[in-house]
């Protein structure tokens, strides 16, 4: 679920309101609030688009998390989202390009290995 | 409720996925002018844009592709048909090509010719957001469509509402794609929220048809607190028990999860990775499974993490609206369907198309929509805006209100989740459990009489409450309706494959619900005996 929105980092832009697919937040004056979080998806969408990463998705669907917003910078897990996808300022290359691999069932038949059977 | 804005146009889209995209793309293309609509916003809404799909894509050798169509006739219970599967294997090459000229980066192989096999949601739908404005559409961002409207011509167009602004908006077309995605019933699969059904309920009260909707038996697997249901990635995995004990493991893990989830709590371990080339490959290739993970602490390729099912309804099953012609029209005049919106059972048959069809399905049946809807379109002699049109919507809505108490949508939303989520109703299906449950359903259809809250979020859960029951009762309707085993459905008291059913069935209606069998051009291939069993 959406956490957090960072009142220090928050320009305001608006663009959380715009593009997240549930509604959650909404304008609180000149940042943006959780405003309805039971609603949240929990699709790291808005994250992706923040421009300034003021925002954080926990990855647990249902309950609360609660973190830190101090931690999440330490442990630069503000803005990873954005920065894996390859939206941040600066960014040598994307997602998409660094996933070179080759078909996905290609791959697995290739290099999993044949699977022996549990319990016979 | 505030004032309204107003439109008139050619061709409108309900709904931003990739269906949506392509047939709003498609449609400027011909020269319609086109407005799309989408309740949340074109770029992040929907089942592909958080995560990202694989796609049917085989080489242009006649030999190749006629096995993979010959496949999946059998796979999909022979309800699929086989020029259909040609057109999408043809249709989606020409359409990635163009995603790759748009500028998305596909990996090449050793000779430098593109593997357009596998695509990053958030990029590929950044994209298609910039090529459909370019085109000329207006987008319309946090607009839900509420309701058809409709005249004795056919459909012409749509009411909704802006979430942001509370306005309510109305577009005059003389045709309307509905691309509104599945109906996924608020389970929480990534991106799946927006899936409520609106769309098929919509259809359905303008006299729209459905196909294929008891073939929705589909769960995908999650880590258990988390959203990010890619199962494929548990072709890696060993399955455990909560003593540590194996259960599975690779290639037989995926479907056995609801029957080992009966004996107990199932956990999963990525550990058939086990070197660092492999590990790197899979985080690359799909970084939405893992980076919920590691947030909460997991490293899936050594610790063991609890696993949930998510209940997926028609996205990754296979019902929706029924298709009546290669244009996509669905059975009412001026109305067409796209992705999984559409009944997909002419590639998919009986089983699900995710894991590649689907995708494949979104973008070519997107493209065929946009296309005959234009055609359509701009060959009215009548104008849209000179039409006497009615609006349809009357479940859950205002229209439909007919006593004083308020209607309240998530207790209704709840009731109708306790009915359709459960493993125990929904994947062991059974005559008798099926049936109650059905029955519990029906009842709840006068709490859509209620009063509709004048709040944006009580129009519009009201509606998607309406929705979600509705789509419920038609999927247990044809569950209890097809006695087999076949693909997605099944029926305890029938475990095998009957091959005097190997029809399709077509439900029509809301409160009473029609229902009636169609034919499939396969189905004579089916009598070889032997093949009659549970596939
Ligand atoms: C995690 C995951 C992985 C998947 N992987 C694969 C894969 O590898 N291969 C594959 O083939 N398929 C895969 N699928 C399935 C695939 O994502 C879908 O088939 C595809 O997204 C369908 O496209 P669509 O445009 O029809 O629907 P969606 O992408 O779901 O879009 C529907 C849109 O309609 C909008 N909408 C809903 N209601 C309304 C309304 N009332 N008014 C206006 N707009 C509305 C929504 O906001 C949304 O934007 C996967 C699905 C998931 C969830
Ligand atoms: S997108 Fe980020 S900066 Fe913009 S309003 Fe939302 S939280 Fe603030
Ligand atoms: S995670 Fe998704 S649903 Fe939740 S607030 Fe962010 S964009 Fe909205």
């Amino acid at each position: 679920m959406i956490e957090l929105v960072s009142q220090d980092r928050c320009i305001g832009c608006r663009l959380c309101v715009k593009v997240c697919p549930t509604n959650v937040f909404a304008m609180e004056g000149k940042l943006a609030v959780i405003a309805r979080q039971e609603d949240c998806q929990t699709c790291f969408m808005c994250e992706a688009y923040c421009p300034v990463d003021a925002l954080y998705v926990a990855p647990q669907a249902d309950k609360s998390a609660n973190p830190d917003e101090q931690e999440l910078i330490e442990s630069g897990r503000l803005g990873s989202w954005r920065k894996e996808i390859g939206w941040n300022p600066g960014a040598e290359d994307t997602m998409a390009e660094r996933d070179t691999t080759p078909f996905f069932e290609v791959f697995t038949e290739a290099y999993r290995g044949k699977q022996q059977e549990i319990g016979k | 409720m505030p004032q309204q804005q107003q439109a008139t146009t050619d061709v409108l889209v309900l709904g931003g996925g990739p269906a949506g995209a392509w047939a709003a793309w498609s449609a400027a293309s011909q020269g319609a002018k086109v407005i799309l609509a989408d309740k949340g916003y074109l770029g992040t809404s929907g089942a592909t844009a958080p995560g990202g799909t694989t796609l049917l894509v085989i080489p242009p050798v006649a030999e190749l592709r006629e096995q993979a169509v010959q496949d999946r006739l059998k796979a999909g219970g022979y309800l699929s048909e086989n020029a259909w599967i040609h057109r999408v294997l043809d249709q989606v090459e020409q359409n990635l090509q163009l995603v790759e000229e748009w500028g998305y980066p596909f990996p090449k192989d050793e000779d430098g010719r593109p593997l357009r096999t596998h695509l990053h949601g958030p990029e590929y739908m950044k994209i298609m957001r910039r090529v459909v404005r370019k085109a000329g559409v207006r987008i319309w961002d946090q607009s839900p469509a509420l309701e058809l409207l409709h005249d004795q011509h056919g459909v012409g167009g749509a009411r909704g509402i802006n979430r942001l602004t509370g306005e309510s908006w109305e577009v005059k077309a003389n045709a309307v794609i509905m691309a509104t995605g599945g109906c996924a019933f608020l389970s929480k699969g990534l991106g799946c929220n927006v899936l409520t059904g609106e769309g098929l309920l919509m259809s359905a009260e303008a006299g729209a048809e459905l196909s294929g909707m008891e073939f929705t038996r589909q769960y995908a697997p999650s880590f258990a607190d988390g959203t990010v249901t890619r199962g494929r990635m548990l072709a890696w995995a060993t399955l455990y028990d909560a003593a540590g004990r194996p259960l599975h493991r690779g290639d037989r893990t995926f479907g056995s999860i609801p029957e080992l989830m009966l004996k107990g709590p199932v956990y999963a371990s990525l550990d058939l990775a086990d070197t660092k080339e492999k590990q790197e490959f899979l985080r690359n290739a799909h970084p939405i499974f893992f980076m919920p993970l590691e947030r909460a602490g997991i490293n899936p390729f050594k610790d063991k993490f609890l696993l949930t099912l998510r209940y997926e309804g028609t996205m990754r099953g296979t019902g929706g609206l029924r298709l009546t012609g290669p244009g996509c029209e669905t059975s009412v005049p001026g109305l067409y369907a796209a992705g999984d919106a559409a009944s997909r059972e002419k590639v998919t048959g009986a089983i699900s198309g995710g894991g590649a069809y689907n995708a494949s399905w979104a973008i070519c049946s997107g493209s065929w929509a946009g296309r005959s809807a234009a055609r359509l379109a701009l060959q009215q002699p009548h104008p849209a805006e000179r039409r006497m049109l009615r609006a349809a919507g009357r479940y859950g809505m205002p229209a439909g209100a007919g006593t004083a108490r308020t209607l309240d949508a998530k207790p209704l939303i709840a009731a109708v989740q306790q009915e359709i989520l459960p493993l125990r109703i929904n994947y062991f299906r059974s005559e008798p459990v099926v049936a109650a449950a059905l029955q519990r359903l029906n009842r709840l259809m006068p709490e859509l009489g209620g009063q509709v809250p004048a709040t944006v979020q009580g129009i519009v859960q009201s509606r998607e409450a309406a929705a979600m029951l509705n789509v419920g009762r038609w999927i247990y309707t044809a569950a209890l309706a097809r006695k087999e085993s076949r693909g997605l459905q099944r029926l305890a008291e029938y475990p095998a494959l009957d091959p005097h059913q190997t029809h399709r069935l077509i439900l029509s209606g809301v409160n009473t619900i029609g229902i009636r069998t169609e034919s499939v051009p396969h189905a004579h291939e089916l009598r070889i005996p032997g093949e009659e069993r549970a596939i």
